[in-house]
Parts: C-alpha cells; sequence; structure tokens
C-alpha cells in the first residue's frame, strides 16, 4: 500500500520530470498541434506545485481532486480539460482514503479513461493519450491478475504505454488540432500519448 | 435578456466577435472570454467562469466557443456552475455571435434563439 504523502510526493516528481521534458512534449507538438503541450503542461504542475501546503497531510480522493482543479485552471489547452477531468474523477475513486492499492490504481485508471473519452469524445485509434492509457491499464490488469505482482504489474503497463506511444505514429489523427493535419499527421508520436507515459514512468519508478 | 460569452483562444478574436456584435446588438450583455490571463493563447477556466458571471440572468446565457480547449473548458466551467441556465451553441462563432444578439435584442428566449443558431449552422456563405 502507498500512503496519501507518497502519493503527494510522486505527483509533485511528476511535475518535475515534465517540467524536464517541456521542450521535448512541445516540441512533438509543434510538429502536429498547436505547439504548446510542455508548456502548458508545465504550467499546471506549477500550480500543483503551489498547492502542495493545500494538499498535505489530506486523503487521496482531495489530493487528486486539487490536482485536477490545478491542471484545469491553468494549463490553457486540451490537455487542461482532459487530464483535470482524469485527475478528478480518480479523485473521486479515493475520496476519504489514506492508502493506494493497486487495485486503487487500477480503478483509477478506468475513471481517468472514462472522463478522457467523456470529456474528448474520443475513443482509441485516434490518435490520443487514450492510446497509451488503455492499453497499459489492459496490461497492468491483465498482469496483476495473473502475479499479484504490483511492481511488475507497472513495469507492464509502461512497457504498454510505450508500444502505444509507437502505434500512435502509425495512424492518422482524427480528434484535437492534430486533425487538421489529416494524412499528415502520421509519422508523428502523439504528444498527450508521451506525457501520460511519462507520468507512468514516474510512478513506475517510485513504486 | 439572454446573455452572451465568446470563448476563444485568442483574447483579440474573442474581444473582435465582441465588437462585432455591438454593430447590431448594443444592448445585450456580452463578455469576452479570449486567452490566458498573461494574454497568450489558451483557454482560462477563471475567465469563462467570470465572463458568464458577468452577463448571467434569470433568462441564462449563451457561449459560443471557438474550438478544442474551448469548448472542453467551457464544459467544465458549466458543470461547476450546476444549475444555472448557461448553454453551449454548436455553431460557427461569428455568424452566431451576431445572429443570437440580434436576436436577444428582441427579447426572444434562450430556446428560441438556440433554435436559430441551430439555422445558423446550416447557412452556406456562397
Amino acid at each position: 500500500m502507498v500512503s496519501n504523502d507518497k502519493v503527494l510526493s510522486i505527483l509533485l516528481e511528476i511535475g518535475e520530470k515534465i517540467e524536464e521534458e517541456k521542450l521535448f512534449l512541445t516540441e512533438l507538438d509543434n510538429v502536429i498541434g498547436d505547439g504548446d503541450h510542455g508548456i502548458n503542461m508545465a504550467r499546471g504542475f506549477d500550480a500543483v506545485k503551489a498547492k502542495q501546503p493545500m494538499m498535505e497531510g489530506k486523503d487521496i480522493g482531495t489530493i487528486l481532486k486539487t490536482v485536477g482543479m490545478a491542471l484545469v485552471s491553468t494549463v490553457g489547452g486540451a490537455s487542461g480539460p482532459l487530464y483535470g477531468t482524469a485527475f478528478m474523477q480518480a479523485g473521486k475513486v479515493m475520496a476519504g482514503k489514506m492508502e493506494i492499492g493497486m487495485e486503487d490504481f487500477l480503478a483509477i485508471m478506468d475513471a481517468a479513461i472514462a472522463g478522457v473519452q467523456q470529456r474528448g469524445k474520443s475513443t482509441t485509434g485516434e490518435k490520443t493519450m487514450l492510446d497509451a492509457m488503455v492499453p497499459a491499464t489492459e496490461a497492468m490488469k491483465k498482469s496483476f491478475a495473473e502475479s499479484g505482482d504490483a511492481k511488475k504489474a507497472l513495469d507492464d503497463g509502461l512497457a504498454a504505454a510505450k508500444e502505444g506511444i509507437e502505434y500512435t505514429k502509425t495512424i492518422i489523427a482524427t480528434k484535437g488540432r492534430a486533425s487538421y493535419l489529416g494524412e499528415r499527421s502520421i509519422g508523428h508520436q502523439d504528444p498527450g500519448a508521451t506525457s501520460f507515459t511519462v507520468m507512468l514512468e514516474v510512478i513506475d519508478g517510485a513504486i | 435578456m439572454v446573455g452572451f460569452v465568446i470563448v476563444s483562444h485568442c483574447e483579440t478574436l474573442a474581444k473582435g466577435v465582441v465588437e462585432l456584435t455591438r454593430m447590431m446588438a448594443a444592448s445585450v450583455p456580452i463578455q469576452a472570454a479570449g486567452g490566458l490571463d498573461d494574454g497568450s493563447l489558451g483557454t482560462s477556466f477563471e475567465k469563462i467562469y467570470a465572463a458568464i458571471d458577468e452577463v448571467y440572468s434569470d433568462d441564462g446565457v449563451i457561449v459560443l466557443m471557438d474550438m478544442g480547449s474551448a469548448v472542453m473548458t467551457t464544459e467544465m466551467v458549466i458543470e461547476a456552475m450546476d444549475g444555472r441556465k448557461i448553454v453551449m451553441a454548436d455553431c460557427p462563432l461569428v455568424e452566431g455571435a451576431v445572429t443570437g444578439t440580434v436576436c436577444a435584442e428582441s427579447e426572444m428566449s434562450i430556446d428560441e434563439i438556440m433554435e436559430e443558431l441551430a439555422e445558423v449552422r446550416n447557412q452556406n456563405k456562397l
């Protein structure tokens, strides 16, 4: 089980990693989008960091909801409402809980995916963050059901997310700004799938 | 009278659309919610929230958006303002804003204006 304090420190570490990857994410978005993904996400996680005192000692639901609200309020691009909704839905799953186990994390992922699908009116195969989130979650569920080993499940989930990124290179974007490029979006990886994978990598590394 | 909010990634675009509506419907409550707080491109939850609050009355508010996060962020604001009469119009931004405000000025209800805006969607320019 992972404590609320540890969840908060992982979220802050995600912020640091996003800051490190800011230029890379923005570069990816420059090619097929509006070139603001890294900058926007870094601004969002800056706001998360600023709310750290409000989150310390709180239950995991409150922490995740606060992260979601901070992202919605400050990101400015599509990833704001999308990740914002994902974290807020995840927060509902964890309302009042001070510890999180692998079953909880899988439930969080289901809620986050449903939130992103509903908010973006999107599904897999459209070259979005879902193309990393969905296969990663499926892989984690399968792996955890077989082995009962959370670390192994996270490793397998991360591998599936990375494969998901590769898959986004092969398909045409039909959602978001990249859809204006049509076939010219082929060959480029999706920035949202990439930023999700960055987050999962931090979580995997911390467990 | 029904109020309007124009949501755009671009501050000057939102203000420009508002300016254009003044030409024919100067008395309609309308606010621009464009760009981020520092003036850069993007959509701001706070700006949209404040703009809706500013023009809100019991007659309701119609929000017109450009694209992408403008639509999604507006959705989240409306969810946060749960219980108020606020709707999003699915139509071209400029034509919708002009048509909508002209209708509002003639004291049409929010439902009647939304019907007009559904028509705007099908209007050809050429």
